[in-house]
């Protein structure tokens, strides 16, 4: 799974039916530290009721989201959870960034 | 997962089984900002997108899943057309009717 | 998928006897102008594709989707051999031997 902060909301009326039903958030990787990590923005599906500026866990591996959302839906990336504190040797790290 | 922007097509009359029914399209991955967000790929389209489309599409294993046939070689489809992305940051809000 | 140019082929005779029976290929990736990008993949050839087609090809899990590489250890595999195609309504590439004639290009 991947930390990452949500940047938006996608609006997609003309879409796959396995995506009906499911809010899209866009998500942008981050780092332990709060930087923006390497990766690109991703869209995924929202199990957490999350919205825009929270910190998320970001799960963008198939076969684990399709555990959650069906084996025969097309839905490789799922916000899994809100973020309320990361720790990095011991030592809260976020909220504080 | 990834946002992008349908930019061409390819044709292709020998393909691997089970694709026989499927456009390939060529897509710009993009960022929150529309920005250029990595190379340029090649998508099945499960959505009848077209050209100048900004489109949402599922990569990896899954993307079989939104085509007709599912066990074929693919690895990135288009699952939705995008009609309004609102984001947090400082660039243009995209909404129904923008020129992408 | 990305597209691709058949540079070349491998052959390899110690092999685990999962691939024994596959065709591999050397493939680089080019961009959507056809341009050279640096990057290589070997893939398994499930169309018969030749030396100096250009090709789409499917990267990890995916390529094993086919009868012919059903699980097999294998990452990459060229899908399909590419007619021609355009960017923009402009046609950036055609076979040789295809008919172009009444061609249109504009909507995809």
């Amino acid at each position: 799974m991947k930390i990452g902060r949500v940047v938006g909301t996608v609006v997609t009326p003309v879409q796959h039916p396995a995506y009906d039903g499911h809010k899209l958030l866009a998500v942008r990787p981050l780092d332990p530290d709060g930087s923006e990590a390497s990766d690109r923005m991703f869209t995924a599906v929202d199990r957490a009721q999350a919205g825009v500026g929270d910190i998320v866990l970001l799960m963008a591996e198939g076969s684990s989201v399709r555990a959650l959302v069906g084996e025969k839906a097309p839905i490789r990336c799922a916000v899994v959870g809100v973020i309320d504190e990361i720790a990095l040797d011991g030592r809260v790290v976020f909220p504080g960034w | 997962m990834h946002l992008g922007k349908v930019i061409g097509r390819v044709v292709a009359t020998r393909r691997s089984a089970g694709l026989d029914e499927v456009r390939l399209l060529i897509v710009q991955p993009l960022d929150e900002q529309r920005a250029i967000a990595g190379d340029t790929l090649v998508a099945c389209d499960a959505v009848q997108a077209g050209l100048g489309d900004l489109v949402h599409v599922c990569d990896g294993r899954e993307a079989t899943l939104a085509l007709p046939v599912p066990f074929v070689p693919v690895d990135a489809t288009i699952v939705g057309h995008v009609e309004q992305f609102a984001h947090d940051g400082p660039g243009p809000q995209i909404g129904a009717g923008d020129e992408p | 998928m990305f597209i691709g140019k058949v540079v070349g082929s491998v052959v390899s005779t110690v092999k685990d006897e999962k691939v024994a029976s596959l065709r591999f290929q050397v493939v680089q990736e080019l961009d959507e102008h056809g341009k050279p990008r640096n990057k290589y993949v070997v893939a398994v050839d499930t169309v018969g594709a030749g030396q100096d087609d250009l090709v789409l090809y499917a990267s990890g899990s995916s390529a094993r989707q086919t009868t012919l590489t059903d699980g097999r250890p294998i990452d990459a595999a060229i899908m399909a051999v590419i007619d021609s195609w355009d960017v923009n309504g402009t046609l950036v590439y055609a076979k040789e031997d295809l008919d172009t004639v009444g061609w249109t290009v504009g909507e995809p």
